[in-house]
């Protein structure tokens, strides 16, 4: 092992987005070294295509909002399968981290008193969502960014971790990384490891997710003995763009609906009307008339449009399914018939932009046109809410790496504030427990050396595959059998497919050189979402009932007597996924009565 | 995986449509062009079809890519010799009758293709003194107007593409220069800086000194480039030049362009701000008013 390069740090922080960089700042302000790694460029990671907002029971617009109100909005947004206790720290804390990001330069939108602006976003009952126009995300992590970057933490960018080291009592204590430069290995040990790696949408072909979303901290997981918890739950964005055809998936931010958006189809009818589920029948709108009000006054009903993604996405599916699609498969997203060219350009700068430059569509006077894209993960790394300590000692989950936050579907907002939220708590947990061992861990060398062989075998065996070739043929069986609706057949078939092409994966060739090669990235990450596309559908066959980001066309309805009140989870047993159901702890009387409380 | 294999996207000859690019392939040792061509798909922008030719010619064609959808700058590279974001320039506004060039950042030293090592940059930024609040109001949070955030959030804008440091001369053909200039890009962190209504720092020396702003001659080429239409020389690079040389250096004139521009009252920015003939001057040329006032 000593023939490779290696550091040594109290922590290391494996992704740069908004949860690792929040997470480093504060390991590295409690003393403890502190390192980042992450796949692409310093400031380059998927939050910075966050576009809405952090939402946060701020108060600034709307004072009625308290915690309260936004901890039911989420567990109800997560058809209650959320780890209450996280939902319930996230609705506590995340107005104190959006005033912290602003103390550390971020520049949101004002109100005219000069507070914090909130936008409306789907499933909040107030506005609540700090934001920048439609770039809140790259404000975010810009200003962590600079943070980070002003505390001297350490920052290995472009390096991909291929392997999680542990010591012989299985602790995690470090990890194997591969520059993608130069093409040679790293090694970090570490007391302790934080994984926010973020989502594993590129496992579908329709995604909003940049070539990084490739499962990896879902796979170091599950390789270092972790579970992982709701991964049958994946949020398909009711509104990715679907025109040109290369740019299909791309986010259309849903601030669009927040700001007064509308969705239409072939006919012109605004059919989110139609599709009102019982379950938030008593918060809805059922007249244009009176969602039209709600913006101005909360004491009307929130418009359908506004209902949780999961709904949302479900109602554009089924009216293009039922022939009342738009020319290219979608329906029309409205909002140059509500509000004047002004306000659009201010409010969704980069929208505006996004529609002019891709598509030549000026949203100010065009509708768009919009389907669903595959957007985030609810499922991840099953952790201790407090602590964000994973179930393998040493290895702790932040963002959207870790699972049971948003149950089974995810609030527009909520993420952002999630980053900043855990990613300091489980800044926090790691520091703490890294403090307390007793001897620096070591990890077994025989770990790396078998990782970095396996590694390097994409160029010596002559395989016939081509990994741009299996990684395509793993999307399309991505999408077209663990999509939006599912079927017991289709996620059976899809499992066989997941046999075939592990097999494929195994026998990829890379040519060229080891310095910065895509295909040998590639097939590595395929190695990381392969072990993701599996563990989604084996939970998707587990849960037999519709619920949030699972949908089951045979098992169409919730059944809120047996899985409601199950989380599936996920992990490794002598190399092969397994399932189990875990049931879900009782919720104290306290939170239970804020679910219970009038709407 | 041939281009053959296809039906035509559009009818016509029966051949499918193709578009070829010249690619520049090396390292750091040197490199040259090659063409690629491969099927042309309507409403594709070049890093559709980089990514095409990666897929079914040049597996390890290194190229740096995250949003596709001129969010995050990582995409920048020189198509036909213009500094562009590749995931935002459409084949359809090229000419694709002759092969187009797609080639590395010119004022980086290439890695690998059409990846750059752009370190300069991220060191650049490690000089700047970060931001530095003033404190809370009461009630702990801050208070600012929109009027006032407006400027500095053009400038938060910025996704760090880097293509300004690309174009900017004194350092395009100019290695020697990196060491003592910052270039566009960090002119306009410093204005962020300097402009937000909450810091509390100065960092004109710095700006004299180590940054080099004096190397810029507003040549503006920066600014003709910047993906996010930011006045890298207007709404920056001027106002910093002005208060550099025109306050001299006075602390007692800085500290009163700060503090007063903290203290104004909201009612009369917001007055301020439904005025856009004043508005606009403030953005575009000078100073706010309480400074021009000493
Ligand atoms: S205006 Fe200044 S910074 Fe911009 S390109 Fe010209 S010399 Fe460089
Ligand atoms: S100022 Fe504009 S051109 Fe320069 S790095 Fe930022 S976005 Fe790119
Ligand atoms: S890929 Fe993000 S700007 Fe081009």
């Amino acid at each position: 092992m000593s023939d490779y390069e290696t550091h040594t740090f109290d922590v290391l922080v494996i992704g740069a987005g908004g949860a690792g960089l929040r997470a480093a700042v504060e390991t590295e302000a409690a003393g403890a070294t502190t390192a980042v790694v992450c796949k692409s460029l310093l400031g380059k990671a998927h939050t910075v295509m966050a576009e809405g907002g952090i939402a946060a029971a701020l108060g600034s617009v709307w004072p009625e909002d308290s915690w309260q109100v936004h901890f039911r909005d989420t567990m109800r947004g997560g058809k209650m399968l959320n780890n209450w206790r996280m939902a319930q720290l996230h609705a506590q804390e995340s107005p104190d981290r959006v005033l912290e990001l602003e103390s550390w330069g971020a520049l949101f939108d004002r109100t005219p008193d000069g507070r914090i602006l909130q936008r409306d976003f789907g499933g909040h009952r107030y506005a609540r969502l700090a934001h920048v126009g439609d770039h809140t995300g790259l404000e975010m992590i810009r200003t962590l960014q600079d943070r980070a970057v002003a505390a001297g933490i350490e920052v290995f960018m472009e390096c991909k971790i291929i392997r999680l080291l542990t010591d012989p009592s299985g602790a995690v204590c470090g990890a194997l990384g591969l520059w993608r430069e130069s093409g040679q290995f790293v090694v970090f040990h570490a007391k302790a490891v934080i994984l926010a790696s973020g989502g594993i949408g590129k496992t579908w072909k329709f995604t909003t997710n940049s070539w990084e979303g490739t499962g990896d901290g879902h796979a170091l997981a599950l390789w270092a003995g972790a579970e992982l918890v709701d991964m049958e739950c994946i949020q398909f964005h009711p509104t990715g763009m679907i025109w040109p055809a290369s740019a299909r998936g791309l986010l259309v931010t849903e601030a669009v609906r927040g700001d007064g958006g509308i969705l239409k189809n072939r006919d012109g009818e605004r059919f989110m009307f139609s599709y009102i589920p019982e379950y938030y029948a008593d918060e809805t709108a059922d007249t244009i008339e009176e969602a039209d009000k709600w913006y101005d006054d909360k004491t009307f009903r929130r418009p359908p449009e506004l209902l949780p993604r999961d709904e949302v996405a479900r109602a554009v599916n089924a009216e293009v399914k039922a022939g009342r699609g738009s020319p290219h498969g979608g329906v029309y997203l409205d909002i140059a018939s509500r509000r004047s060219p002004e306000y659009i350009r201010r409010r969704l700068p980069s929208m505006y932009q996004q529609f002019k430059e891709l598509a030549d569509v000026d949203i100010t006077t065009q509708m768009m046109e919009i389907g669903p894209t595959c957007h985030y993960a609810m499922g991840g790394v099953r952790v201790e809410a407090d602590t964000e300590a994973s179930t393998v000692p040493g290895l702790f989950a932040a963002g959207e790496v870790a699972g049971g936050m948003h149950g089974a579907n995810r609030l527009g907002g909520n993420s952002l504030s999630d980053l900043l939220v855990f990613g300091r708590r489980a800044g926090i947990g790691a520091v703490e427990y890294a403090r307390g061992l007793q001897h620096p861990p070591v990890p077994d060398p025989g770990e790396v050396e078998a990782a970095a062989a396996a590694a390097l075998g994409f160029f010596d065996h002559g395989g016939p595959e081509n990994p741009y070739a299996v990684h395509q043929d793993l999307q399309e069986a991505m999408q077209s059998l663990v999509g939006i609706i599912r079927t017991e057949a289709d996620l059976v078939r899809a499992v066989e497919l997941l046999d075939e092409l592990d097999g494929r994966a195994r026998a990829v060739a890379v040519e060229g050189p080891r310095q910065f090669n895509p295909a040998w990235h590639l097939a590595l990450d395929l190695q990381s979402m392969l072990a993701v596309a599996r563990a989604t559908t084996l939970a998707a066959i587990a849960r037999r009932e519709s619920r949030g980001g699972h949908t089951r066309d045979d098992y169409p309805d919730p059944d809120p007597e047996h899985f409601g009140k199950l989380n599936m989870v996920v992990r490794l047993d002598k190399g092969t996924v397994t399932v189990t159901e875990r049931p879900i702890p009782p919720m104290p009387d306290e939170l239970a009565a804020l679910l219970a409380a009038e709407r | 995986m041939t281009p053959h294999a296809d039906t035509p996207t559009t009818g016509g000859t029966g051949a499918p449509p193709t578009v070829t690019l010249a690619i520049w392939r090396g390292d750091a040792g040197g490199g040259a062009f090659r063409d690629y061509t491969v099927r042309a798909i309507e409403g594709e922008v070049v890093l559709d079809v980089v990514h095409r030719i990666q897929a079914e010619l040049a597996g390890d064609l290194a190229v740096r890519w995250n949003c596709k959808a001129g969010k995050c700058g990582s995409c920048s590279a020189e198509v036909n010799g213009k500094p562009r974001l590749m995931c935002m320039t459409r084949m359809s506004t090229l000419d694709t009758t002759a092969p187009i060039t797609i080639s590395p950042m010119r004022a980086f030293p290439v890695m690998r293709d059409l990846v750059t090592d752009v370190s300069y940059n991220f060191a650049v930024a490690r000089r700047i003194p970060p931001f530095a609040p003033g404190p809370p109001t009461g009630d702990g949070t801050y208070r600012m107007a929109q009027f006032d955030v407006d400027r500095a959030q053009e400038f938060h804008k910025c996704i760090e593409c880097f293509l300004c440091q690309n174009v900017c001369h004194v350092i395009r053909d100019h290695e020697e220069n990196k060491p003592r200039y910052a270039g566009p890009r960090f002119f306009v962190r410093v204005a962020s800086l300097e402009m937000h209504p909450l810091d509390t720092l100065d960092r004109r020396q710095l700006l004299r000194t180590e940054l080099g702003l004096g190397l810029c001659n507003i040549t503006k080429c920066c600014t003709e480039v910047c993906p996010e239409h930011i006045h890298i020389t207007d709404n920056a690079i001027i106002p910093l030049k002005e208060r550099v040389v025109d306050a001299a250096y006075d602390p007692v004139a800085w500290l009163g362009r700060k503090i007063l521009r903290r203290a104004r009252p909201t009612p009369a920015a917001e007055a301020a701000a439904s005025s856009p003939a004043q508005q606009h001057n403030e953005v575009i040329v000078t100073d706010p008013p309480a400074v021009s006032g000493d």
